[in-house]
C-alpha cells in the first residue's frame, strides 16, 4: 500500500506529494519550462555581451592614443613592440598611431595644439631615446609604459615573462573584515532575491490551470485544500530547484571557466558550506512564504490576465521585502535589523545576512522553525479563503437584483 | 450553531426523515441534519435533512439554483456547512472516509495533458489508491468499458463524450463504498445515458450506495430508490420514490355511455367532466379513501354505462408538483428544455 496512510486515508503531506508529483512531472514535460530555463540564461547571455562591448567601448575611449613621429623603421620597430607587449599586459597599454608627414616633422607641441594627429600626446625621438610630449598627467602615466616598449622595441627587454603565481587569502585585515562579509551578505541577499523573484511568478498562475480545467472540485472534493496548496508549493520549489541546479551549473561553469571563484568574497561567518546551506534553506523558506501568499492571490483570479494584473504590485511587494532586508543588513542588532528578521517575509534576506556576518547556527535553527511557523498559517489561511471565496457554486449574485440560489 | 447529530437523532425532531427510516434496516451511507450554506448574506442552502440508506440509488431532484450542487459539495466537505451536521461513512469530516468516496463534479475536468489511464490513475490516487495500482485497475476499467484503445492518449485527444467516460472510469477505479455524481447525464448522448445508468445499477447490486443529483425526473423515476426533491434550498420530500408518488391519490379516468343519471351522486363532487357529442361523457377524478369497488357497485346499478375505466397511480412529476410546486416544477421543465437544446 502506498506509504503515509493514516487509518485507510492519505495523510495532508502524502496526499500533498501527490500534487507535487503531478505537477512536478507536468512543469517539467511543457515546453514553457524549456524557455523558462533559458529565459535568464538568454539574459546572462545579452548583459554579458553588452557588458562586454560597453567594456571594450569604455576601454577604447579611456586608452589613450600615443603620436609616433619617428623614422619609419623606428616606428614599426616601436608599434611591433607595443603589439607584442600588449597581449601580456592585458590590453592595456596605449595605441599607437604613426604619424604622416608633415605631422611627424613638426613640432610635437603644436601638432597636440592643432589637433592634426588627433592623439592624445606624441612620441618623438628613437626607442633608444624616446622623447614623450604631452598634458602632464598624461606623460607621468605612460611613461613607463613606454620605456617598456621602447626597451623591447631596442631589443633591451627581458623575451620572456616570467609567470607570476597568485596566491589569493581572502583574509583581509580586522577593519576590512566587517566590509567583505557585509559584500559577501549582501551577494547572498542578492542571489536569493533574484531567484525567488524569477520563481515566486510562477506560483501567481498556478491554480489557474485547475481552475480553467475544472479539475478543481475533484482535488477538493478528495483531499483537503490545504494538501492542494501545499502541493503545490512544493511542485513549484522542486522545479525552482532544478532551475537553480541548471542556472547555477552554467553561471558556475562560465565563472570557473573565467578563472573566478568563492574566494573573491569574504568567507562568511559561519563558513562557506553551512552558509551556502542555509543559503539553500532561507532561499526555500523565502519561497513558500511569498509562494503561499501569491498562491492564494492568484487562486482568486479566475484568468491568466487577471492574473498579469496582480503581477505588478506582487513584485513590487518583492522589492521592498528585499530593500527592507539590505538596508537593515547594514546594522547588526539594531531594531531595524531585528524587525526584519521578524517580519515573516523579510526574514530569511535578514538570517542569510546574518549567518554572512556572526558566527553560531542555533539562532538559524529557531528562525527556520519560526519561518516555517508562518509558511504554514499563510496555507492553512491561504486555503481558507481559496474555499470561502472561490469554492461557491453558480454565479455569484447580481448586485442590486433579487438575490438568486447559487447551486 | 453546529449541533451533534447524536443530539438531533435524540431530539427527533426529523419527522420527514423519521417515516424514510422506519421502512428501511440498512445502515446510513449519509445521514445530514439541518445543513445551512450561506453566500454572501443569502442562503443557497437552508436547513436540509437527508438520510441515505446504504446500498441505494438515491437521487436529488431540484430545478438548478435550487441547492442542489451546495449540498453535495458540503457532504463531500469541499465546502463547511454554516450551520447542521453531515456523517458521511460514519464519520463527521468527509475527508476522513474521502478513499471510500467517488465523486464526479458536474463541471467536468481533467488535465488535458495526462494521458487517460494515468489520469485514472490520479485521481485513485488522491483517494488513497497506490499508482502501479491506479494504472493497472485503469487500463482494465477502459478495456471493460470499450475504452481501452484510449488508455494512451491524451485527455485533449479525446472525444468530449469519452473524456467524460473517463472521468466517470475515474470515480471508481478506487472501489468506493460511495460513489457521488452530480448531474452526470448532462452533456452525454442518448446511449450513453443508457450505459451510465447500466452501471449504476450494477453498482448498486455490488453493495455501493450511488447518489445523483438531476433535474431530469425521468432519470430519477427510472434510476431511484429514493429520492430527495430539493427547492428554494430546502427538502419538502425525501423518501422512497413510492412515497412520494403516494402523495397525490391515483387518478380514475372513467367513460360511461350516458353523461347524467342518478349514479352521478357516487362519483366525488370535485369530478371533471368532459362531455362527447354521441352523450357519453369522461370523467376525471381522484381514487375515493374507500377505494374503487363501491363506486363501481354504484355505477352498475344505476346503469351508468361503463365504457372504460383506467386508475393510475401518479407520476414522479405530479408528486414534484404537488409537493415543490408548480414553480419550482415549470423551473425543471425548463431545464431539462434548455439541455436538450
Amino acid at each position: 500500500m502506498m506509504g503515509g496512510r493514516k487509518g485507510g486515508r492519505l495523510s495532508i503531506l502524502a496526499a500533498a506529494l501527490i500534487v507535487a508529483r503531478r505537477d512536478f512531472v507536468a512543469v517539467l514535460w511543457s515546453r514553457s519550462f524549456v524557455a523558462f530555463l533559458a529565459g535568464p540564461l538568454f539574459m546572462l547571455v545579452v548583459v554579458s555581451l553588452a557588458s562586454g562591448l560597453g567594456r571594450k567601448v569604455e576601454q577604447n575611449a579611456a586608452q589613450p592614443v600615443l603620436g609616433v613621429a619617428m623614422s619609419a623603421p623606428d616606428a614599426a620597430a616601436l608599434v611591433s613592440a607595443r603589439n607584442r607587449l600588449n597581449e601580456a599586459l592585458d590590453d592595456s597599454l596605449p595605441v599607437l598611431a604613426v604619424l604622416d608627414p608633415p605631422a611627424a616633422t613638426a613640432d610635437p607641441a603644436r601638432v597636440l595644439s592643432d589637433n592634426r594627429a588627433l592623439a592624445n600626446a606624441i612620441v618623438t625621438g628613437s626607442p633608444a631615446k624616446p622623447v614623450l610630449t604631452g598634458p602632464p598627467e598624461l606623460v607621468d602615466d605612460w611613461r613607463g609604459p613606454l620605456a617598456l616598449m621602447a626597451a623591447e622595441a631596442a631589443g633591451e627587454a627581458p623575451r620572456q615573462f616570467p609567470h607570476v603565481a597568485v596566491h589569493r587569502t581572502g583574509v583581509v585585515g580586522a577593519p576590512d573584515d566587517r566590509i567583505g562579509r557585509m559584500r559577501t551578505a549582501q551577494a547572498g541577499q542578492t542571489v536569493m532575491f533574484l531567484l525567488t523573484m524569477l520563481l515566486a511568478g510562477m506560483v501567481l498562475s498556478n491554480l489557474v490551470e485547475e481552475k480553467a480545467n475544472k479539475i478543481i472540485e475533484v482535488l477538493a472534493a478528495a483531499i483537503p485544500m490545504d494538501a492542494v496548496f501545499l502541493g503545490k508549493l512544493f511542485a513549484m520549489l522542486a522545479v525552482s530547484f532544478v532551475g537553480i541546479c541548471v542556472w547555477g551549473t552554467t553561471i558556475g561553469s562560465i565563472l570557473l571557466a573565467g578563472g573566478r571563484s568563492l574566494s573573491e568574497l569574504t568567507a562568511p561567518a559561519v563558513g562557506w558550506p553551512a552558509f551556502l546551506t542555509l543559503g539553500v534553506v532561507y532561499f526555500a523558506m523565502a519561497y513558500l512564504l511569498l509562494g503561499s501568499v501569491f498562491l492564494t492571490i492568484g487562486s482568486m483570479a479566475s484568468t491568466v490576465r487577471e492574473v498579469q494584473t496582480l503581477s505588478m504590485p506582487v513584485t513590487m511587494l518583492q522589492l521592498v521585502v528585499f530593500f527592507f532586508a539590505s538596508y537593515a543588513m547594514a546594522s547588526p542588532h539594531a531594531p531595524i535589523e531585528q524587525a526584519a528578521s521578524l517580519v515573516p517575509f523579510s526574514s530569511p534576506y535578514a538570517m542569510l545576512a546574518r549567518a554572512a556576518q556572526e558566527p553560531g547556527l542555533g539562532q538559524h535553527l529557531v528562525a527556520l522553525g519560526y519561518q516555517a511557523a508562518w509558511v504554514a498559517l499563510f496555507v492553512r489561511v491561504g486555503s481558507r479563503l481559496f474555499r470561502c471565496k472561490v469554492m461557491k457554486s453558480g454565479p455569484a449574485p447580481v448586485r442590486g437584483k433579487a438575490k438568486t440560489r447559487t447551486a | 450553531m453546529l449541533m451533534d447529530l447524536g443530539e438531533w437523532n435524540s431530539s427527533g425532531n426529523g419527522a420527514l426523515e423519521s417515516a424514510e427510516l422506519a421502512g428501511g434496516e440498512r445502515p446510513l451511507a449519509i445521514e445530514a441534519r439541518g445543513l445551512v450554506k450561506r453566500f454572501d448574506g443569502f442562503t443557497a442552502v437552508d436547513g436540509v435533512d437527508l438520510s441515505v440508506p446504504e446500498g441505494v440509488i438515491y437521487g436529488v431532484l431540484g430545478p438548478n439554483g435550487a441547492g442542489k450542487t451546495t449540498t453535495l459539495r458540503m457532504l463531500l466537505g469541499i465546502i463547511d456547512p454554516d450551520d447542521g451536521v453531515r456523517r458521511v461513512l460514519g464519520a463527521e469530516r468527509p475527508h476522513d472516509v474521502s478513499h471510500l468516496i467517488g465523486y464526479l463534479p458536474e463541471e467536468r475536468g481533467l488535465y488535458p495533458a495526462m494521458k487517460a489511464v494515468e489520469a485514472i490513475a490520479f485521481v485513485g490516487a488522491l483517494r488513497g489508491l497506490p499508482l502501479p495500482e491506479g494504472r493497472r485497475r485503469g487500463r482494465q476499467l477502459l478495456e471493460e468499458h470499450g475504452l481501452g484503445h484510449a488508455a494512451d492518449r491524451q485527455i485533449r485527444q479525446l472525444s468530449k463524450g469519452m473524456a467524460q467516460q473517463v472521468q466517470i472510469l475515474s470515480c471508481l477505479v478506487h472501489e468506493p463504498r460511495l460513489v457521488i455524481f452530480d448531474e452526470p447525464f448532462s452533456g452525454l448522448d442518448a446511449i450513453n445515458q443508457g450505459r451510465l445508468e447500466k452501471m449504476m445499477r450494477s453498482l448498486v447490486e455490488r453493495g455501493t450506495t450511488v447518489i445523483f443529483s438531476t433535474h431530469v425526473i425521468a432519470h430519477a423515476e427510472r434510476l431511484c430508490d429514493r429520492i430527495a426533491i430539493i427547492a428554494g434550498g430546502k427538502v419538502p420530500f425525501a423518501g422512497p420514490v413510492d412515497l412520494a408518488r403516494d402523495r397525490i391519490p391515483a387518478q380514475v379516468r372513467l367513460e360511461t355511455r350516458h353523461a347524467d343519471g342518478p349514479w352521478r351522486s357516487a362519483l366525488p363532487a370535485d369530478a371533471r367532466t368532459e362531455r362527447k357529442g354521441n352523450g357519453s361523457a369522461y370523467f376525471f377524478f381522484a381514487l375515493p379513501d374507500g377505494g374503487i369497488e363501491p363506486l363501481l357497485r354504484a355505477l352498475i346499478e344505476g346503469e351508468a354505462g361503463i365504457l372504460s375505466l383506467s386508475i393510475e397511480r401518479a407520476g414522479l412529476h405530479d408528486a414534484f408538483v404537488a409537493i415543490a410546486g408548480e414553480a419550482a416544477a415549470r423551473a425543471l421543465a425548463e431545464n431539462g428544455e434548455e439541455e436538450s437544446r
